[in-house]
């Protein structure tokens, strides 16, 4: 066993150099003094001076956390109450439900952001040949439908994140609060949504996540003027590699890291406390 | 007793096709202690969440006080409700859960306070409004629960099951402090279990329910003593049920023989169920019983032993305190008041048989039971 202790620890370690060697390159890279992509000149932090002072860069950062940040919030409203919904539904509609739900999830990027481009490009194409047309509004593919891309994409993956609360719940829960005089959205915001809070909460950051990172459907959905950061990375990529998208990919990376790994750590916390209050429920 | 309080009428519901209720009629009076009391599936857990509000009736009406309440939201009702699993909101502490009521009432905080200590008192839980629900055991929790209902003075309390998930000891000990309670703050306790000692223990009147049916109310002594029909006597503690005929009043005829009895007002020679409760039968030497059987198994249960004799391939638990070994050929005697004779009803013949008998199965049965009810 022994042996075999060292065998497969080497084996893990081989795993994750394979899986963070390109990125280590990319951080390494990112502080190096000379453009060479191969030799090492030195630790600099001008690739990432120059970054701040890129027009093109900073607007598409703040386009990329504008819509990131709205879709994560609306998309978390959307996905709550449809998980609630979906929680009140009779066992086999809402398989089928979650099952529909699931379907965004593991369909290729690229297939979902040609579908929105067509369907973006048809809306648009209808409301200025009518409707716009007579109020002289013209409207594009933009900002916007990039929005609306993100909330689609964002809608499953809170759902997913809110249902294990919903589960958790004691079922009466709302009707407690009824018996004792409260209703509606009150009683609501009152006892349900704090006790499902944490899973909406990891539905915020997940989304938030997933409308940083993501490059094929913005590319597909954002129109002829509008940018995200992976999309710039993208083109300047293809102009010339130039040290900047290294730092540029190394910041994108760190905050990514950064969120999962608050997602997990307060994932992880809500599962002790889950286990020690059944645990408390069962001991009796 | 006092006046009527609550009245159900016809009450029918039904989920698709399924009938849950079946034309409910119950009257519950003010301030009685009043169990609905049957296995998973009857029906009791429907009846109190129409009294709660939480559920509508598909047809038929529901009176509180002489007014329709059909419609009334259980907000607006004079009802609160201990739930199943106590329900409780973990993301405030007690104080705050019990003053929750209240709260929305918008009492001043001065009252708030004082009422809250009060009903935590009452529970056996003083000071412990700062600590978190978390922190509690579950028959702590199970004391907040009841605190938090009964805080706002409602007309009427309702007990879902409440005592399922405590153990035995702890259950009963509840047992006794719920009919304290009770008595205490002198209102209407609606109380749903499937635990007939538990009914018997508490209760003022007991309403036993199956299938979407009341099979019958009375006081816990009426419905262990006099039940109406197998069902009853079968779920309300142990009972032998055999086929008989009454020839005449308080002679009831069975296995070719005429046995003394109290019960009388049958046509002659109609065809009954003879209930013989198996702490009411004698065992006596062979040649003075009444009836001769043999012993099939004997199980140990403390105070007595449970024993299963086999009368002419119909088998009896009897208990007694008296060691018979497997195999033994015994007599038995039973008093005239020892039987209760039942008119024939939809249950007979589907209880009462002890032959495929086994002290585990029947302890299986009552935790799948508890588990399985919603």
């Amino acid at each position: 066993m022994k042996k075999n202790g060292l065998f497969s620890r080497l084996l893990i370690l081989l795993c994750f150099l394979f899986l963070y060697a390109p990125i280590l390159v990319l951080v390494v890279f990112s502080f190096n003094a000379s453009k060479s992509k191969a030799v090492w000149a030195g630790f600099t932090l001008d690739w990432y001076v120059e970054l701040f002072h890129n027009g093109m860069i900073l607007n598409a950062l703040w386009v990329t956390l504008a819509v990131s940040a709205l879709a994560a919030v609306i998309a978390t409203v959307m996905g709550t109450a449809a998980a609630i919904g979906f929680r009140n539904l009779r066992r086999r509609t809402r398989s089928v439900c979650m099952t529909v739900n699931n379907i965004p999830l593991t369909n290729a990027d690229i297939i979902t952001g040609v579908s929105m481009m067509l369907l973006f490009l048809l809306a648009v194409s209808a409301w200025n040949g009518s409707l716009g047309r007579m109020l002289g509004i013209k409207w594009n593919m933009g900002f916007w439908s990039l929005l609306i891309a993100h909330i689609t994409f964002d809608v499953p993956n809170v759902i997913l994140s809110v249902t294990p609360k919903l589960r958790q719940l004691d079922p009466n829960i709302y009707e407690a609060a009824q018996d004792l005089g409260d209703h509606g959205f009150h009683a609501f915001r009152k006892v349900v949504l704090p006790e499902i809070m944490p899973g909406v909460v990891n539905g915020l950051i997940i989304a938030f996540t997933l409308s940083i990172d993501d490059f094929v459907i913005s590319y597909f959905t954002a129109g002829a003027q509008t940018q995200t950061l992976s999309m710039v990375i993208y083109s300047m990529a293809k102009k010339r590699v130039s040290p900047e998208i290294n730092a540029l990919s190394t910041l994108m990376f760190a905050a990514v890291v950064a969120l999962m790994v608050i997602v997990n750590l307060r994932q992880a916390r809500q599962d002790r406390q889950a286990r020690k209050r059944r645990e408390t429920l069962s001991a009796q | 007793m006092s006046k009527e309080l609550i009245r159900l009428t016809d009450c029918v519901v039904k989920y698709d096709d399924e009938v849950v209720l079946d034309r409910l009629n119950l009257y519950i009076n003010d301030k009685e202690f009043l169990t609905l009391l049957g296995p998973s599936g009857c029906g009791k857990t429907t009846t109190l969440r129409i009294i709660g509000g939480f559920q509508k009736p598909t047809s038929g009406d529901v009176f509180f006080d002489g007014k329709r309440i059909n419609d009334l939201p259980p907000h607006k009702r004079k009802v609160n409700t201990v739930f199943q699993k106590y329900a409780l909101f973990t993301h405030m502490n007690i104080f705050e859960n019990v003053a929750f009521g209240l709260r929305i009432q918008k009492r001043p905080e001065k009252e708030i306070e004082q009422r809250v200590e009060e009903a935590l008192e009452l529970v056996n839980l003083p000071g412990y409004g700062k600590r978190s629900v978390d922190s509690l055991s579950g028959g702590q929790q199970q004391r907040v629960a009841i605190a938090r209902a009964i805080v706002n003075r409602p007309q009427v309390l309702l007990l879902d099951e409440p005592l399922g998930a405590l153990d035995l000891k702890l259950r009963k000990d509840m047992q006794v402090e719920l009919k304290k309670i009770q008595q205490q703050v002198g209102i209407t306790f609606i109380y749903v279990t499937h635990d007939q000692e538990e009914a018997l223990t508490m209760s003022d009147t007991v309403v036993v329910m199956d299938k979407g049916n009341i099979q019958q109310i009375g006081t816990p002594q009426d419905i262990y003593n006099e039940p109406k029909n197998a069902f009853v006597a079968d779920f309300i503690g142990e009972s032998n049920i055999i086929d008989g005929t009454m020839p005449e009043d308080r002679v009831v005829r069975m296995y070719g023989k005429k046995f003394a009895c109290l019960d009388g007002g049958f046509a002659p020679g109609e065809a009954v169920d003879v209930v013989i409760r198996p702490e009411d039968i004698d065992i006596v030497p062979v040649e003075q019983g009444q009836l001769t059987g043999t012993v099939t198994e004997v199980t140990f249960k403390g105070m007595h032993y449970d024993i299963i004799v086999d009368f002419q391939g119909f088998k009896w638990l009897i208990q007694t305190t008296d060691y018979s070994p497997v195999g033994a050929r015994i007599g038995v005697k039973i008093d005239p008041d020892g039987f209760h004779i039942m008119k024939k009803s939809r249950y007979s013949g589907m209880f009462g048989d002890y032959s495929s008998y086994s002290s585990e199965y029947d302890e299986l049965n009552e935790d799948t039971e508890a588990d399985d009810e919603e």
